[in-house]
């Protein structure tokens, strides 16, 4: 094409006719920011000690998620599945799922079999529940291998609802009810947290409080696995199957995202009568505060003084660097938690949380966000569900921002718009170690201001003229 | 070197025991041990279903078509029809590259999807991709096709997804193709790659108009050739100095313009025989154009693969390709020089898809490797033919090798470089042993043509020589 054709169209594609006819579409879905069920059911699996995720369909799903998931990591991740084909739409996938079992432990040796779903399990109408019950029964399935299995379409939610409903089935299945009462251990469940560094925090936070706890799907160590020369398919340091059918009569359990956890914390709940939080994801000051509160609260400890001096040092890093904060404007998208957790740690610095696009998010992540834009009387904040990358795009180019934040996937809008984009939530592919840092509690504070601050600063040097370039920034 | 069958026989053995005895009696018959002399075309029994439950590294058709054959054609619009996931994690992650300007000439950094809920699921989706071609037309005007990349869910509600595409290529007047690469479709990427061609066959080709005063005798078009990391521009830059005259190159950095227009080369140069020989099959058949297949991996493939070209053309062409293997000559022999004592003898074990676990061996060649063993995920029989001789006997060759294998099999041939994707990578750098992506030429590339045996080189080297590895070990374990 003309060059001069082509940045017609390209400015036509900046203006506000434009984003009015992108906004009205209603069919087709263009750079959505959300991955599908199954993603986030093998991930809440490899959280679990030497356990198999075991998909109920195509190799093709199993060999997307597996590559999405070590892209992001930067690690191995194992996973198999039934190798559906033709034959399963005709016959059902049950001979597919018994041979799977069989090979499957005889190569892998697993504990678990965690079991989940795809579009074709799922629309052809195979009853998981007599698959292992039929694989058990003719010896396919060993009766010493535990196999929970779960729904997970994925035509309907998110990674999401896979997560949870992964989770929901490991705990309901291995869960006992004890006679002995309660522990005095406190469940965590992060959600789908693609930040190990996170899960590493929440932890260290629990080691100061001296509190006993217990991660529920804790991936932290089987994702971030020491290079040492020998690979091992089920790293150390995942949530002990023995402690999983424990947990149901642990104290009590927090839940650290909303979104990812809604079956799991309601069947804690009523099944178990536990008593279950649900916190905000502890980023920012306010949130990390709130979750020390309540981590006080039920394990009737004081907030350790280490952790009050690191509140204290946190607020020290965000004054000395709120200036170039202050008055900004950010594009943030990603998942609803993360986002409700960055919108609140932005306003907390003066910054101007200008879209919030939320592809998975629904009306009840909508109203947390407008209630947080009035406490700090923002008017300028907008928020978005069911909205993707390229609707953001449109905002972006006909109303400008200073930074985007937020998974790889919004590089191209960003790149559109000539702003730096932090790189957080999932999937991070084009960075190296960020989610080995956390974003969460105080230190996660110190990291935030860190990367945004310093990227600003690193524009203004890169762009300003020589009488500008100064030492003193 | 004598080569011991019996003990690369007992490897192998020793490997599938662990197996029920009716998945050893299936896998004996993918694994085989290379001999050039007798084995012929029996090496590895392929294209057939994969075990359940043994981690395949296997795709599916979806990801044949969508992400191989059409997702690289850049000024059309793909659309993963179906659930959100499939065109999620299709996205960007083939490396195909591509000039042009994004969202006007270029629809490469971006998922298109009809983003099926359940109530498409129930009610069918026909109506709901009928609106989506609308808005794409009215969002993407410059767009010159829409490709229906059917995923899973489409096959199994029975949509009619033939008469959407009809309808809407009369009403917006580009083509708008349906494909029926739904993931439950045959055993692998490869079926995709085939529906894909036959679907390029039935809308595209022969549909353009050959401008008959723009023909010359050197007219050829590149098939086979993605893009990734760029080598169709280090490929064309050869073909160009070889005096011939690049029409199209499919599908890398090309556009459906060009291909509507092949019909009009004079040869079809075929670099991934795999995914791109059924076309190649019908220019022939229907059009009579010729085709040959080529290897532009390393300097001694490239320069068999240029005097096999040359020779289907006259002696200007001959006279110019013998001046360009000669130009690059000292070029090559100085990478060679640098990097060859850094790699001579080193063991490389290779699992990727359809080609390159024969097309590669050369270029590691050159550089004074040897590859231990050669494994395809999706290859065939006519693959399989044409791998048994471009390996020494005794190298063990494998179909649909899962991860259990390929791990046991490393720790027995102790490699110092494993060549395969993203979701082996990391399972062989725990081990220790040194690894590149050979899917993705690990986010670096180009590695076709004389300037990407340079990249292929070094980075081979900075893989197996990089000081990180040595400090595996602590030093009080040592």
């Amino acid at each position: 094409m003309e060059k001069a054709e082509v940045k017609k169209i390209k400015d036509w594609m900046n203006t506000e006719e434009y984003k009015e006819k992108n906004f009205n579409r209603k069919a087709i879905v263009i750079n959505p920011e959300r991955a599908c069920q199954p993603l986030g059911a093998v991930l809440c699996a490899a959280g679990f000690e030497d356990t198999m995720p075991f998909v109920h369909g195509s190799h093709g799903c199993v060999a997307y998620y597996r590559n999405s998931l070590s892209r992001h990591f930067r690690e191995p991740f194992a996973a198999v599945c039934t190798s559906l084909t033709e034959d399963g739409a005709v016959f059902g996938g049950q001979a597919n799922g018994l041979e799977g079992f069989k090979n499957a432990t005889a190569l892998y040796k697993p504990k678990m079999f965690a079991i989940s779903t795809t579009c074709m399990s799922e629309i052809i109408g195979d009853d998981l529940g007599s698959i292992v019950g039929n694989a058990r029964e003719k010896g396919y399935l060993s009766e010493d291998i535990s196999a929970p299995y779960a729904n997970t379409p994925s035509f309907a939610g998110s990674h999401l609802e896979g997560y949870d409903s992964m989770l929901n089935a490991i705990i309901e299945t291995l869960g006992k009810k004890s006679d002995a009462g309660k522990t005095d251990i406190i469940n965590i469940i992060p959600g789908f947290d693609a930040a190990i560094g996170n899960i590493n925090e929440v932890k260290r936070i629990l080691k100061i409080f001296g509190i006993n706890y217990l991660v529920l799907a804790d991936y932290s160590n089987t994702l971030d696995s020491p290079l040492n020369g020998e690979y091992k398919m089920y790293p150390d340091g995942a949530t002990k199957l023995e402690d999983v059918k424990n947990c149901v009569n642990n104290k009590a359990t927090i839940a650290l995202q909303k979104y990812s956890t809604k079956k799991t914390a309601a069947m804690l709940s009523e099944k178990f009568g536990q008593d279950v939080r649900v916190v905000k994801s502890p980023v920012g000051i306010n949130y990390t505060d709130e979750f020390l509160m309540a981590l006080s609260e039920l394990s009737g400890k004081e907030i350790p003084k280490e952790l009050e001096d690191e509140r204290g040092k946190a607020i020290d890093s965000m004054t000395d660097a709120q200036q170039y904060i202050h008055g900004k404007k950010f594009a943030i998208f990603g998942d609803p938690d993360m986002l409700v957790g960055l919108t609140s740690y932005l306003l907390e610095m003066g910054g101007i949380p200008k879209y919030v696009l939320c592809s998975n998010g629904t009306e009840d992540f909508k109203k947390e966000i407008e209630d947080l834009f009035s406490a700090y009387s923002e008017n300028e904040g907008e928020v978005y569900i069911d909205k993707d990358l390229w609707h953001l795009r449109s905002l972006v180019m006909t109303s400008p921002v200073d930074m985007f934040i937020g998974p790889s996937h919004g590089k191209f809008a960003a790149r559109e718009a000539k702003v730096p984009h932090i790189r957080i939530g999932y999937p991070i592919f084009d960075r190296v170690n960020i989610h080995r840092y956390p974003i969460y509690g105080y230190s996660g504070v110190i990291n935030l201001t860190t990367w945004i601050v310093n990227k600003f600063i690193d524009i203004l040097d890169d762009t300003c003229d020589d009488a500008h370039f100064e030492l003193l920034r | 070197m004598a080569v011991n069958f019996k003990e690369q026989e007992g490897i192998v053995e020793d490997i599938i025991s662990v197996y029920s005895e009716r998945a050893k009696k299936n896998r004996k018959e993918h694994i085989g041990i290379n001999d050039k002399e007798t084995c012929g075309t029996c090496v590895a029994k392929s294209n057939v279903k994969s075990l359940p439950g043994v981690m395949t590294p296997r795709g599916c058709a979806y990801a044949g078509s969508k992400g191989v054959v059409w997702g690289p054609v850049k000024d059309v619009i793909n659309i993963s029809h179906g659930p959100i996931g499939c065109g999620m994690y299709s996205w960007g992650t083939r490396r195909n590259l591509a000039n042009g300007e994004p969202g006007v000439e270029n629809f490469m950094p971006f998922q298109f999807t009809t983003d099926f809920k359940e109530r498409d699921i129930v009610f069918g989706g026909d109506k709901k991709l009928e609106q989506a071609i609308k808005e794409l037309h009215e969002l993407f005007p410059t767009a010159k096709g829409i490709i229906i990349d059917s995923e899973c869910p489409i096959g199994l509600i029975g949509d009619d997804i033939e008469a959407v595409a009809k309808k809407m290529t009369d009403e917006i007047k580009i083509p708008v193709i349906p494909v029926r690469c739904e993931g439950f479709r045959g055993v692998s990427q490869s079926l995709g790659h085939h529906i894909a061609n036959d679907t390029i066959r039935d809308f595209v080709v022969g549909t353009g108009e050959i401008d008959e005063s723009k023909k010359t005798p050197y007219d050829v078009a590149i098939l086979g050739d993605y893009n990734i990391g760029g080598d169709v521009w280090s490929s064309m830059k050869i073909f160009k100095e070889m005096g011939l005259n690049v029409v199209a190159h499919w599908s890398g950095d090309g556009s459906i313009g060009e291909m509507k227009i092949t019909h009009g080369v004079n040869y079809n140069l075929l670099h991934c025989y795999r995914s791109m020989n059924y076309i190649a099959r019908h220019f022939e058949e229907k059009f009579g154009i010729p085709w040959i297949e080529y290897n532009f991996f390393g300097p001694t493939k490239i320069k068999e693969s240029i005097r096999s070209i040359a020779k289907l053309f006259d002696e200007n062409i001959q006279e110019k390709s013998e001046e360009v293997i000669k130009a690059y000559e000292p070029k090559m022999q100085e990478v060679i020089d640098k990097y060859r004592p850094r790699l001579e003898g080193k063991k490389v074990m290779i699992l990727v898809g359809g080609l390159r676990p024969r097309h590669i061996v050369g270029a590691y060649e050159d550089l004074g490797m040897k590859v231990v063993s050669a494994a395809y995920e999706f290859a065939h029989t006519d693959d399989y033919e044409r791998t048994t001789k471009e390996l020494e006997n005794g190298t063990i060759i494998a179909d649909d090798m899962n991860e259990y294998e390929f791990v046991e099999l490393a720790n027995r041939l102790k490699p110092d470089l494993v060549a395969s994707g993203i979701k082996e990578k990391y399972v062989f750098q725990k081990m220790g042993i040194p690894f590149r992506q050979m899917h993705s030429w690990d986010y670096s590339g180009p590695y076709h043509g004389y300037d990407g045996f340079e990249i292929f080189a070094r980075d081979m080297d900075l893989a197996i020589n990089s000081p990180s590895w040595k400090l595996v070990k602590p030093l009080w374990k040592k």
